[in-house]
């Protein structure tokens, strides 16, 4: 298999054409967007959690990107239906990289765990959870609204 | 169409042609193979490759002319500053500036334009004033416009585009209606989309409104001849990467008066008269604006690239990518799913933005690159742009005087690829 069909193999294309969990929660427990400043992706992602208010019951989101970042966070809706906040607060990358299972170069890479990222500010303005440290310190806002 | 592709021929003059296979051969980088393929560069908006000529003459200035500029009374320092002064001297007839006292370099088009906003914008800008910019900027010439603008609460107002990435200019009516425009910032071309912008008539307006008119010209000088005094700004920069020069070094051109009026940028060495314990002054033009040993053999390159790029000539360049734009858009509009974002082949330089339906630039990118074509996926630095067209992002295709028609064929061959790959 050339590295082309390997990178957009079928399962990635997949996701990225009927992507799990699309679509925004109403009355969401926790939500946050985020963007990809190398490529213009975005993700907006919402989660409801169990009446334990710790479990994650559902996750939605919405988003336009590359195949990449779009598939990963369809794939990652999967992952962590199901696991507990502060578990998923520091779930590491590689699992889901593990479930991309294809080669990323390092810009690539920042494509493929954007939605990761996204989930975790959301569970941090949510919970309190730790913060992933690329999304720490982000700059002032410039905007004039 | 028949008629117009006819008319284009009797369009280019002969004379101004230029043979860019025969130019390849001055670039190392196209003898190299990529994934087994030569490269189809098609990305020299962002940064162009540099001629043997250029890195020659950067070595034989390191070998034998090199050492600290304007401080030394030996030989080599006496060469160096010849080299760096002289490399000066071709950035002002370059653009045909009235003064070399006025050409500063800087490390980039960006830090031009940074300087201008830190050390004019500062001190002239408040509350009442309005900083005008356009939907069509690069971040560098935006950002910090709105950074000052919101630190010295002036106004931060935008000119909008059409659909084809022209600048509606019938909006500056109610713009001058919000209060003192004091600045008018623009791109000579964009970055993007490769529009050519009315320049002078912003210029003139802005006089008018007694603003200051700020070009960036990052895009157009490597492309197009410029004439600070014929477009009638009052500050112009531009980088040396762009245009077969090193990068890590720019120029600012400026006003005299306005120059003289202003605090320096950076303070240090070299910018100074005279230091005591309690004050100092500064240095004279441009040496007032140049603190720190400045990027010596990258000038030098910056001046030798001037060089290489005039004796190809301007029009020959332009009649060159101009031929190639053509020639990108038409066969890009056979493609089904392809829109093409800009305005027609003859108002713009030799970039072209477009997005293949259902497939992000990114992927298209990735999938050209094994192909061996480089394109540029993203914003460009220019996401309220983006927003403006609706899109997260484009691919851009850009030309420049080494590309060939062929690369544009591997282009249009990949996208195809693209396709099939995406079945969009």
């Amino acid at each position: 298999m050339s590295e082309m069909e390997q990178m957009y193999r079928e399962v990635i294309l997949d996701h990225y054409k009927s992507p799990r969990g699309h679509g925004l929660i109403e009355n969401a427990d926790a939500q946050a967007e985020g963007q990809n400043p190398l490529c213009g992706d975005e993700v907006t992602i919402s989660v409801k959690f169990a009446a334990d208010g710790e479990t994650i019951e559902s996750i939605g989101f919405e988003g336009r990107g590359c195949a990449i970042s779009q598939a990963a966070t369809s794939m990652l809706t999967e992952l962590v239906v199901g696991r507990k906040a502060s578990e998923v607060a520091v779930l590491p990358k590689e699992e889901l990289l593990e479930e991309i299972g294809i080669p990323l170069t390092p810009i690539r890479l920042k494509c493929a765990i954007l939605g990761l990222g996204v989930l975790k500010v959301a569970l941090h303005k949510a919970k309190g959870t730790p913060l992933p440290q690329e999304w720490q310190g982000m700059g002032d806002d410039l905007s004039f609204a | 169409m028949q008629a117009s592709s006819y008319a284009r021929d009797v369009a280019v003059t002969p004379a101004t042609k230029l043979d860019a296979q025969k130019l390849r051969a001055d670039f190392a980088v196209f003898e190299e193979l990529f994934n087994g393929k030569p490269v189809a560069y098609l990305d020299s908006a962002s940064s162009t490759q540099k001629p043997r000529q250029v890195l020659d003459a950067m070595r034989e200035f390191y070998e034998h002319s090199y050492a600290n500029v304007h401080r030394g009374v030996y030989t080599l320092a006496e060469r160096a500053t010849a080299g760096y002064e002289g490399a000066r001297e071709k950035v002002r007839a370059y653009i045909n500036a009235p003064s070399n006292r006025e050409v500063i370099f800087t490390r980039s088009a960006t830090e031009a334009i940074n300087l201008i906003a830190y050390s004019w914008g500062l001190d002239n800008l408040g509350p009442g004033d309005v900083v005008v910019i356009t939907e069509l900027e690069h971040h560098a010439n935006f950002v910090p416009w709105q950074f000052v603008a919101k630190k010295t609460g002036a106004e931060f107002a935008h000119i909008p585009i059409d659909d084809y990435g022209e600048l509606q200019l019938d909006a500056l009516d109610e713009i001058a209606k919000r209060g003192n425009v004091k600045v008018v910032a623009n791109n000579l071309v964009s970055n993007t989309l490769g529009t050519i912008n009315p320049v002078e008539k912003l210029a003139a307006w802005a006089h008018e409104q007694g603003a200051i008119m700020v070009v960036d010209a990052a895009q157009a000088a490597p492309h197009r001849h410029i004439d600070v005094q014929a477009l009638g700004c009052d500050f112009l920069a531009f980088s040396s990467h762009k245009l077969c020069g090193p990068s890590g070094v720019g120029a600012l051109w400026g006003k005299r008066e306005l120059l003289e009026e202003m605090q320096p940028f950076n303070l240090g060495g070299e910018m100074i008269r005279s230091v005591a314990l309690e004050r100092t002054s500064w240095n004279e033009l441009p040496y007032k604006f140049e603190a720190g040993t400045p990027a010596i053999a990258e000038a030098y390159g910056f001046g030798v690239a001037l060089d290489y790029v005039s004796e190809i000539g301007l029009e020959a360049i332009e009649a060159h990518e101009h031929e190639l734009v053509v020639q990108a858009m038409d066969a890009l509009l056979e493609i089904p799913g392809v829109r093409v974002f800009g305005p027609p082949a003859d108002r713009r330089t030799g970039i072209v933005s477009f997005e293949l339906e259902n497939v992000h630039p990114h992927d298209v990118a990735q999938i050209l690159n094994w192909e061996g074509v480089a394109v540029r996926a993203g914003h460009h630095c220019t996401q309220p742009l983006m927003t403006r067209l609706g899109v997260a992002a484009t691919t851009r295709a850009s030309f420049y005087l080494y590309t060939v028609p062929e690369d544009i064929d591997r282009l249009i061959a990949g996208l195809h690829k693209v396709k099939d790959t995406f079945g969009a």
